[in-house]
């Protein structure tokens, strides 16, 4: 497949994405410009953790207005898949993809460390066979990584099951230790009403290596692998 | 605009002696203008010229068959790691500004170094820190800790570089003068060393980056002097901000332009701005510079000539282009938004002239103001204080009764407590290539195809992934007891943290953090412990490849504690020698490679030990001796066992001695909130004519915990034995308990008990 990995000024997990989607699963990928106004045909677009445009004004809020991201708009309204990670979530939420808000963590720090995420829906293109019962130990590296929503887009979130991933503990409870910012319902990843775009903030491309201490990230780009493969086995039928 | 009159106050004022300015107008030929004061007053700062220190970093070994580029040449050392690839690392202080503005101070420190790496042609790849703090319990140190911590973390982070590793020590001495002592390290490969000399009569020199103001106006200067509440509040426009989306920019566009070779030479604008940058490039290639103060963009208005070239003014560069190149760094430049400005020429006189609006500011002989700085052998006198010191005896000292109440008040105390909730605050991980994480030994990290800059020829393809280890060290307590021996002891801890993660060191940077040099006591601690330092990086072949000193460290009830801190870089041949110091599997034999005490000790290690410092409350007594030899055989010992693939963990004993270092080995890390804990049965009896506070607490050199399995243990005794390394079975992992047994009795403890103690110290000090 052929992923486009979105790169802004001050974007800093480009590289890390872009390593782990052609050196450890065979990918086709490569970086694409926040100036440039196509995605040059790519298949999926994933936009990447780090500081677009060193989060002035608020995370993710001048990024938003880059070219690029009309591209991006387009690509998702026809369907395509678009995974937002850590402050790639936080631009697609500002852009209107995403519903809700990152905001400060609660304890008004950056917290980097490896949690565990629990997936709630196999009923998506980022989740596809991946059970509830497989804990993913993947990081978080944030600063803003407090999801945040009305009790109505919250109720509208679970209805829906647009829930992707919960930060749990060990024992896959949902508790307020798990919880690295201070989320609402511990929530880690969404998605969309139509469930292809995404947004976590954990970095499954920094868990997809068995010498960085976990591959459980690698089953969400496996996931997605595995959903465009289907789609065009379908679409060539 | 009128320029103030030189007098002899303003000439104290730019901290030049009578002497100086006397050299200073031999120099010119003639009295300086004001603009040029400014320029000799942070030239010939410590902090640029080492103009006290000279002397004593030429007896540090700076060669070896790897180093590229030495110590002094150029921004940073850099080092051959094999394959056409190579490392460029360095660390600097941001003391006094820290002091003054603790997240800024910090913030910029980190920016400054991460510019001195990129300057290089390298790819930051990782950042490390070495932090010293006065008691915790005092809320403006935790003002300060938190500040300092927090500026590391915003600039590391948004910039998306990797801190890896960190130390940090609280003591008394460090209140109210923090030590901040930042580390960068970088990759490239050999043919992409870019240097920073103003090359080629003609070409154009560049100002890339931000608009200068009036920010960090000298701050060079400001940190060469004695640090007092007065100065701290007057300086605090020394204290420059950072941008480190501005310097993402500037080290993307730059690594893109040098790829293009279109650059002749490149310098950051660190430590004295746009002064030291062009009297620098053009000292090192022996040619002139001229620059036309009106084309540098400025953020303020009437900025004097004397504030441009003296602003600190952060993630500014200097490059010089190749004649016809120009269209080059324009685009790069335009594509990342940055601003650059055309500045000045390359000129054969060997001089920096400086114009403003066409009008000469200042005209100085490059080589002379930047080569030829006054240069001072202070006088050096034993300090009174090691008398008593030295007459300490442990006569004076009960047994302890309660060992472990004893091992739980030093698990907690916030010099041995895990400082996880200062590396939770960095990002340790972007990039991907953190093999280990902060909280071992040593941090490991991988370098692969993707941390190299871009290259336009690409003539080096990375076969194989390389992995690097570092280790930041630096007991200011052992140095400020017996400088000599302290010193030796900072190189050979981070030797030995290397050893045990399954390192062989390639180099060293140090960061001599010392008092006023002009107080002879102060300035023997200084030259002891170098001479110590020296001795050590030479017998375990750590060359030095740079490093900063930061003198005047002082609050207003004394000096610092002398602190030397080193980096210290290794290579680790296979991915499968990598260690770290957590026990592994049940059933495991844990092996001591070391003496259990040092007999020749009067103090068996109990000296400057923290066992006397927060349970005895007492910082005296002559630290433990470091034998090199010893310390030598010990490493190439535990990195044969590593290579044979019969160690599982390894861990050296530093603070808190031989009860501390086994309860570490029983903690590892999962994810948030979710340790591992592995208990371990320990035998301590055969040690039982040692003094009890002595074998569990002392802090003998030259010693390090592994566990093996049972099958290999026997291999193990055997090939120490054969090595010449003393080496005795003490216990076996398993259990959620450690238990401790002696002479005098058993300790007995739930691992998860110590782990609380340990894990949550400074944040419940910090609450």
């Amino acid at each position: 497949m052929n992923f486009a990995v979105l790169q802004f000024p001050g974007s800093n997990c480009d590289q890390d994405c872009v390593q782990v989607l052609r050196n450890v699963l065979g990918q086709s990928a490569h970086l694409r410009w926040h100036k440039e106004k196509s995605l040059g045909g790519a298949d999926a677009v994933i936009v990447p953790g780090g500081f677009s445009y060193g989060d002035h004004l608020r995370t993710g809020a001048i990024a938003r207005f880059s070219p690029v991201m009309q591209a991006v708009r387009t690509f998702a309204a026809q369907g395509g898949p678009v995974l937002g990670i850590c402050n790639g979530f936080q631009i697609l939420c500002e852009a209107g993809l995403l519903p809700g808000a990152l905001v400060r963590n609660r304890s008004l720090q950056f917290r980097c460390e490896h949690v565990y995420l629990k997936t709630l829906t196999s009923d998506s293109p980022f989740t596809q066979g991946i059970s509830g019962d497989q804990l993913l130990r993947v990081p978080v590296a944030h600063g803003e990584g407090c999801y945040f929503a009305d009790a109505a887009t919250l109720a509208q979130l679970n209805t829906n099951r647009q829930i992707l991933w919960r930060y749990v503990n060990a024992r896959g409870e949902a508790d307020e230790h798990a919880n690295p910012n201070g989320s609402l319902e511990n929530i880690a990843g969404v998605c969309s009403e139509h469930r292809n775009v995404a947004g976590l903030m954990p970095h499954p491309e920094r868990a997809s290596e068995a010498i960085l201490g976990s591959t459980d990230g690698r089953h969400i780009f496996e996931s997605l692998i595995q959903w465009l493969t289907s789609r065009k086995a379908i679409q060539a039928a | 605009m009128t320029e103030p009159v030189i007098t002899p106050e303003l000439i104290q004022k730019h901290g030049l002696t009578p002497d100086e300015y006397r050299q200073v107008k031999e120099i010119l030929g003639r009295e300086p203008s004001y603009t040029e004061l400014g320029i000799f007053s942070v030239m010939w700062s410590e902090h640029c010229s080492y103009k006290n220190t000279k002397p004593l970093l030429r007896t540090f070994p700076t060669k070896s068959s790897k180093i590229l580029v030495g110590a002094g040449e150029e921004n940073a050392g850099i080092i051959d790691i094999g394959d056409g690839l190579a490392i460029a690392f360095k660390v600097e202080s941001h003391n006094h500004p820290s002091a003054v503005e603790p997240f800024q101070g910090a913030a910029t420190g980190v920016g400054g170094i991460v510019r001195d790496i990129f300057t290089m042609g390298a790819r930051p790849i990782c950042a490390v820190n070495s932090l010293r703090f006065g008691e915790i319990t005092n809320p403006e140190v935790r003002r300060l800790f938190s500040g300092v911590v927090a500026g590391i973390a915003h600039y590391g982070n948004c910039f998306g570089i990797p801190t890896i590793a960190g130390e940090v020590y609280f003591d008394k001495s460090y209140e109210g003068n923090p030590l901040v002592n930042v580390f960068c390290l970088g990759v490239l490969r050999h043919d992409q060393i870019a240097r920073g000399a103003a090359k080629g009569i003609g070409n154009p020199v560049f100002y890339v980056g931000p608009a200068t103001g009036r920010d960090g106006l000298a701050g060079a200067a400001f940190a060469s002097q004695d640090l007092t509440d007065e100065s701290a509040e007057q300086q605090r426009g020394a204290v420059q901000v950072g941008d480190p989306f501005m310097e993402k920019l500037v080290c993307e566009a730059c690594l893109e332009l040098l790829a293009t070779d279109a650059v002749a030479g490149i310098q950051d604008m660190g430590a004295a701005g746009l002064t030291c940058s062009t009297c620098e490039t053009a000292a090192r290639a022996g040619t002139g510079i001229e620059i036309e103060l009106s084309q540098v963009p400025q953020r303020g208005p009437n900025m004097t000539p004397y504030e441009i070239m003296l602003s600190e003014s952060q993630e500014r560069m200097l490059i010089i282009v190749k004649q016809g190149r120009e269209a080059e760094v324009q685009r790069i430049f335009d594509k990342w938004d940055l601003p650059w400005a055309r500045i000045g020429t390359v000129t054969d006189t060997g001089r920096m002239v400086v114009r403003n609006h066409g009008q000469i500011v200042a005209d100085i002989p490059a080589k002379k103001i930047a080569d030829e700085s006054p240069v001072y052998q202070p006088e050096a006198r034993e300090p009174d204080y090691l008398k008593q010191v030295r007459a300490f005896n442990l006569s004076q000292v009960p047994v302890t009764r309660n060992p472990l109440g004893n091992l739980q008040t030093l698990l907690a105390w916030p010099t041995i407590a895990s400082k996880n909730w200062v590396y939770r605050q960095y990002d340790h991980m972007v990039r991907g290539n953190s093999v280990v994480c902060p909280g071992s030994d040593a941090a490991i990290l991988r370098i692969k195809a993707d941390c190299l800059p871009g290259s336009a020829n690409e003539t080096t393809t990375l076969k194989a992934d390389k992995f690097i280890a570092l280790s930041t060290d630096g007991n200011g307590v052992y140095v400020y007891l017996d400088p000599y021996e302290g010193g030796k002891i900072v190189v050979a801890e981070a030797a030995r943290n290397l050893a045990c993660s399954g390192a062989v060191p390639l180099g060293t940077t140090d960061n001599l953090n010392f008092g006023n040099p002009h107080n002879p006591e102060l300035f023997w601690q200084l030259r002891e412990s170098v001479r110590g330092l020296a001795e050590a990086c030479r017998a375990l072949d750590a060359p030095v490849t740079g490093g900063n000193c930061s003198l005047y460290n002082q609050n207003p009830s004394g000096p610092i504690d002398p602190t030397p801190t080193v980096v210290m870089v290794g290579q680790i041949e296979k991915p499968e020698h990598i260690t770290t110091q957590w026990f592994k599997n049940e059933g495991d034999e844990v092996i001591l490679l070391g003496e259990a005490a040092d007999v020749g000790d009067p103090l068996f290690g109990l000296g400057g030990s923290a066992y006397l410092q927060c349970v005895l409350g007492q910082k005296t007594g002559t630290p433990p001796r470091c034998n090199l030899a010893v310390e030598k055989r010990l490493h190439e010992t535990v990195l044969s066992l590593i290579r044979s693939g019969w160690v599982k963990s390894a861990h050296d004993c530093s603070e808190g001695g031989l009860a501390v270092t086994l309860t570490e080995s029983c903690f590892s890390q999962m994810a948030r909130e979710t340790p591992r804990y592995l208990g371990a049965q320990i035998d301590l009896t055969a040690f039982s004519s040692i003094r009890l506070d002595a074998l569990l607490f002392g802090e003998t050199q030259s010693r390090i915990v592994i566990s093996t399995t049972a099958a290999h243990a026997e291999q193990v005794m055997a090939a120490a034995r054969g090595q010449g390394v003393p080496v005795a079975r003490i216990g076996l992992v398993g259990g959620d308990s450690l238990r401790i047994a002696t002479g005098d009795g058993a300790l007995n403890c739930r691992v998860a008990d110590l782990h609380d103690l340990w894990w949550n110290a400074i944040a419940r000090a910090m609450k």
